[in-house]
């Protein structure tokens, strides 16, 4: 099981990587979103794998890492998921601004010289 | 008073006055001068009240503390030799305060002058007080940055501009050093105190990091008291009005240095690299300076080499290893202060009343100002080392020890008593120019002013100081011994040797140098006073060697042609390059610190593979791959494909016990894939061309580096996260919470527990970044302006028949349903947000529920029609209320006497629904819920209303 979620990532990552490393911001910007879910599933994946064990405790009761799935990172991640949202689109309204002002949308705001 | 108010008073009281006399209107000099002289005589009257105290021997130490843990305190310390030196920067404070009083120019901001004045006086006060090493370098770098605000006073000058960055950067650069080796000394001793570290001698003197320390401490105090090759700036800080030169230029500032190598002299100094790096540097100093003295035609050039000169004589002093060449330099820093100070002064006064500071200009000046020429005489001569005046008695006293010190070299190479006597004889030679130059010879012709006397007032610290001079030079055990003594034993302690502070020793070898200098003296002053007249164009032998031009050719060598050059080698305006470089370099450490740590086994056993969630990860990977393949040329493929590999991580979410997560992301996605959809249509028409001939070589190279890369940071992350998950810490963080999240925080859900309690204060960062990001994409588009060729009308809109409005054509039913549906959204986020505590949902889940309802109504409705309906629809005001109700949340906690963010909760019996949970969490989460629907309805109604607006814009021209 933690194989093929380590693959997942990987796959993810590299998808990532190899798009931010693109020319066009359109690209770019996919690029950031492939990447922001590698590295949420990789924080996410600190807390080990496990079904079926949600951390919702019953009332009044004392929880137990034996019991419950680690819930910290995944407080993390909700919160990085929030923040992955707001910055695509931070990015999405400069990458239009800019191809606004450079009339491209080269990462450099310029075509490259042949 | 107690100790830790009265040292507290002292420290602060100039400061506070700095403050007030900053707050005064720009014309109230008179006021700011009052307030400066009132401040300076009190804290005098404070140094003075230690004075009981401090002569019997006792050291005032007051501790606050600062950080505990790092064993740091702040600690003030006043001993016999700070109170000596508080003595002088104040009561020299004081006197400087009433000469600027008469000698500023009322159009000047001298209210501003005075304030940092003031700060300077504090700043100074802080580095004598400071019991604690770093305490004493961060006033250090204080006394910097003031002096470099009075050099630059009158700003609007080239030169005053000039000599403050010059001072600014060698002091600054010094105090960094000083800096580095308080932190090294800090590292040796133990400890950053101070009484530590005078305690601690041979352990210091035999560490391996002696020498280090030295160099550093001394980079520090050297540039600091302006000695050889650093006294360049200050010749160049003349341009600072004349009672900053009179304050920090003779008495205070460049006294730092010296004080410093007497504060360490009794752990650091005596070594053999102690006496050759300090005796030498002061030696040269002496000499240099005083040969450069004599041929400056400029009265405040003049006396700026002189004091490099005799600050080189005090440093040569604390260079040799006797108790008495210590005593000796400390006496000489008061001697000194009180002539320079003085001379200082005359020759503001010269300048304020001709209107030039060349010396070549005036003459016969006696005839007209008589007293403030009789002045001048006496301090000039006390400069000389003329008999019955201060500066003859710790002159001999330098004579003795230049003729009994013990240094490191065969006694025939010993040329300290003709290094003596030779500077001796210069400073003769300058101090007659001074004098015979400004005062004598015929009357002045051609001068801007008429001058004569000036206001008594201004005078009077001038005469003060000339007093001084006279009294200690006649009865110098009777004025000033008691004080030097206090001082001495304060450094020495119980090694304090016997001296003798008389006029008359009897005819010995000292008293004949003295003489032969004098003769020296005047026959040099004689024989060039003719040509130094006419004018010498710098000093001979060494005219070539413009120290200023060297450090301005350093300056631009290293600020503008080295960092150009560097810039033009490392730097790359293109940002692929960079990525490239960064992603290389991460994955480059990530292998480097698996190869070198080596990785061991893990603890966990893997689980056996679920065909199903293979099986979608099969799904999830070809999604990813093909949104990295279309994303150049089909963006709307490309955008679907990450949603689905989005998809696939929410399932992820839900299979591993991650609920709230998969709840979030689900929703994320959506309103993501809305966004970029509405941005797609702003981008430019690409087109692949089939049969196009392929891409270059260059390109295909280029692309199969990067492939490489990316393969290289998937792997990578694939190992490091397969690493991570086969193991586990021993304890985990997550057991504290999860043991806690009911019986102390009230909810079942920990995860919403963690966010809105145990680390709400992460969250509370977390949305205020959101409502900035929100507001700025806001801001962005307001000034959105499209390219011209995304100013069409979309081939799609353009080929629709008929795109009539909602309520009419082919989307009268998603019209009817979005409508039926939203009440149905808002019953769903509400019941997400309120149950969130103890089940999955929370504010996060519920705002982005809320925010999608919203835009359902926008999509089908069409913008128009949704802003008539929707009154509520204001996200500013919703981003508001969600930060006030969060913020306010955590601050009422203040009000019962709990820290920011503390939760209460209990259980409210309700009828008819029953128990109910409340905590004040809930409230924070409804903030994180308002704070969410307003930024991202911001976000996506700004970019929507882009289309509207150039729509109206087309029909406006068309």
């Amino acid at each position: 099981m933690e194989l093929v979620v380590s693959l997942g990532i990987g796959v993810l990552a590299g998808s990532g990587v190899w798009l931010l490393m693109r020319p066009r911001t359109f690209q770019v910007i996919i690029g950031l979103s492939l990447l922001g879910y590698a590295v949420n599933l990789f924080i996410f994946s600190t807390g080990v794998l496990r079904s079926g064990a949600a951390a919702i405790l019953s009332p009044g009761e004392v929880g137990s890492i034996d019991r419950y799935a680690d819930p910290l990172p995944q407080a993390l991640v909700l919160t990085a998921i929030v923040i992955g949202f707001a910055t695509t689109a931070l990015m999405l309204v400069v990458l239009l601004a800019a191809r606004g002002l450079t009339r491209s949308d080269h990462v450099d705001g310029r075509e490259p010289e042949r | 008073m107690p100790d830790a108010l009265l040292l507290l008073a002292l420290l602060l009281l100039p400061f506070a006055g700095s403050v007030v006399a900053a707050a005064l209107p720009r014309h109230a000099g008179g006021a700011a001068a009052a307030v400066a002289g009132a401040v300076a005589i009190g804290a005098l009257a404070l140094v003075w009240v230690a004075y009981p105290a401090v002569s019997a021997g006792t050291v005032l130490r007051a501790e606050f503390a600062w950080m505990p843990s790092l064993g740091l305190n702040l600690v003030l310390r006043l001993d016999g030799f700070a109170w000596l030196f508080a003595g002088l920067v104040t009561g020299i404070g004081a006197l400087v305060v009433l000469y600027a009083r008469y000698y500023m120019d009322p159009g000047d901001p001298v209210p501003r002058f005075f304030a940092f004045l003031l700060a300077f006086m504090g700043a100074m006060l802080g580095v004598v007080t400071a019991g604690n090493l770093i305490q004493l370098a961060f006033f250090w770098e204080l006394t910097s940055l003031f002096s470099f605000l009075l050099v630059g006073y009158w700003h609007h000058t080239q030169a005053a501009r000039d000599g403050a960055r010059m001072a600014l950067t060698i002091t600054a650069a010094g105090g960094l050093a000083l800096f580095a080796g308080v932190l090294v000394l800090g590292h040796i001793v133990g400890s950053y105190d101070l009484d530590a570290l005078l305690a601690a001698g041979d352990a210091v003197r035999e560490h391996a990091l002696y020498a280090p320390a030295l160099v550093l401490l001394l980079l520090g105090a050297l540039t600091k008291s302006a000695q050889f090759p650093f006294h360049v700036w200050l010749p160049q800080a003349m341009a600072a009005p004349t009672p900053v030169s009179a304050y920090l230029h003779s008495a205070t500032l460049v006294k730092l240095g010296v004080f410093l190598l007497v504060r360490v002299w009794p752990v650091m100094g005596g070594t053999d690299a102690w006496v050759w790096t300090v005796g030498l540097a002061g030696l040269v100093t002496m000499l240099v300076g005083a040969y450069i003295a004599i041929f400056q035609d400029d009265l405040k050039g003049l006396l700026a080499y002189s004091t490099i000169s005799h600050l080189g004589l005090i440093v040569l002093l604390l260079g040799l290893k006797s108790e008495l060449a210590l005593v000796a330099a400390i006496f000489h820093v008061v001697n000194h202060a009180a002539f320079k100070c003085s001379l200082f002064m005359a020759a503001g006064i010269i300048d304020h009343e001709t209107g030039t500071r060349d010396i070549r200009r005036l003459s016969g000046l006696n005839r007209l100002m008589p007293f403030t020429g009789r002045l001048a005489l006496v301090a000039a001569a006390a400069m000389a080392g003329v008999p019955l005046l201060n500066g003859f008695i710790s002159k001999e006293m330098f004579f003795a020890e230049a003729l009994s010190a013990e240094v490191p070299v065969h006694p025939l190479l010993n040329v300290l008593p003709l290094a003596a006597m030779t500077a001796s004889a210069f400073s003769v030679a300058y101090s007659l120019r001074f004098i015979h130059g400004t005062f004598f010879g015929p009357d002045p012709q051609g001068l801007p002013r008429t001058p004569h006397e000036p206001p008594t007032w201004m005078r009077f610290p001038v005469e003060i100081l000339v007093l001084t001079c006279i009294m200690v030079g006649m009865l110098p055990a009777a004025t000033v011994g008691p004080y030097l003594d206090v001082a001495a034993r304060a450094v020495l302690g119980p090694a304090t040797p016997a001296y003798s502070l008389a006029v008359w020793h009897g005819i010995n070898l000292p008293l004949v140098m003295s003489i032969i200098a004098l003769a020296a003296g005047a026959a040099i002053y004689a024989a060039l006073h003719r040509r130094l007249r006419e004018g010498m164009d710098g000093p001979p032998l060494i005219r070539r060697l413009d120290a200023r031009r060297i450090f301005e050719q350093a300056m631009v060598a290293i600020s503008w042609r080295l960092a150009r050059r560097l810039e033009r080698i490392l730097g790359t305006q293109r940002l692929q390059p960079q990525v490239r470089l960064l992603f290389g370099a991460a994955i480059a450490a990530g292998f480097a610190a698996a190869l070198l740590r080596g990785v061991g086994p893990g603890n966990l056993a893997p689980a056996p593979v679920d065909p199903v969630l293979a099986l979608l990860w099969v799904v999830g990977a070809g999604c990813a791959l093909g949104a990295a393949w279309r994303a150049k040329f089909h963006r709307l493929a490309a955008v679907m494909l990450s949603g689905g590999a989005g998809l696939v991580v929410v399932v992820t979410f839900v299979w591993f016990s991650a609920p709230d997560l998969a709840i979030t992301q689900l929703t994320v996605e959506i309103v993501t894939t809305v966004l970029l959809l509405l941005g797609l249509r702003w981008l430019p028409k690409r087109v692949e061309v089939p049969g196009e001939r392929g891409p270059e070589v260059l390109t295909r190279t280029r692309r199969l580096r990067d492939l490489l890369i990316a393969v290289a940071a998937g792997g990578g992350m694939a190992m490091l996260a397969w690493l991570v998950m086969t193991r586990t810490p021993a304890d985990l963080l997550a057991r504290h919470f999860l043991a806690r999240a009911y019986t102390e925080g009230g909810g079942t859900n920990v995860v919403n527990v963690i966010l809105v309690d145990f680390r709400g204060f992460d969250t509370l960062g977390e949305i205020f970044v959101v409502a900035a990001v929100a507001l700025a994409t806001f801001a962005l588009l307001r000034r959105f302006r499209p390219a011209p060729d995304s100013l069409e009308l979309p081939e799609q809109q353009r080929d629709a028949d008929g795109a009539a409005g909602p309520q009419t054509g082919w989307m009268v039913v998603p019209f009817l349903l979005a409508r039926l549906v939203f009440p149905l959204i808002v019953i769903v986020a509400a019941f997400l947000l309120l149950r969130g505590h103890d089940q999955p949902g929370g504010g996060f889940a519920a705002g982005m529920v809320v925010a999608i309802g919203v835009l359902l109504l926008y999509i089908i409705g069409g913008a128009d029609w949704t802003e008539d309906r929707l009154r509520f629809l204001r996200p500013v005001a919703w981003i508001g209320t969600g930060l006030l109700l969060a913020t306010g949340t955590g601050l009422a906690a203040l009000f019962f006497g709990r820290p920011f963010l503390t939760t209460y909760f209990a259980y409210a019996e309700l009828p008819l629904i029953g128990k109910v949970p409340t905590a004040s969490a809930l409230i924070f989460d409804i903030g994180v819920f308002a704070l969410v629907v307003g930024a991202t309805l911001l976000m996506l109604v700004a970019l929507a209303h882009q289309s509207v607006r150039a729509h109206r814009r087309r029909t406006e021209e068309g």
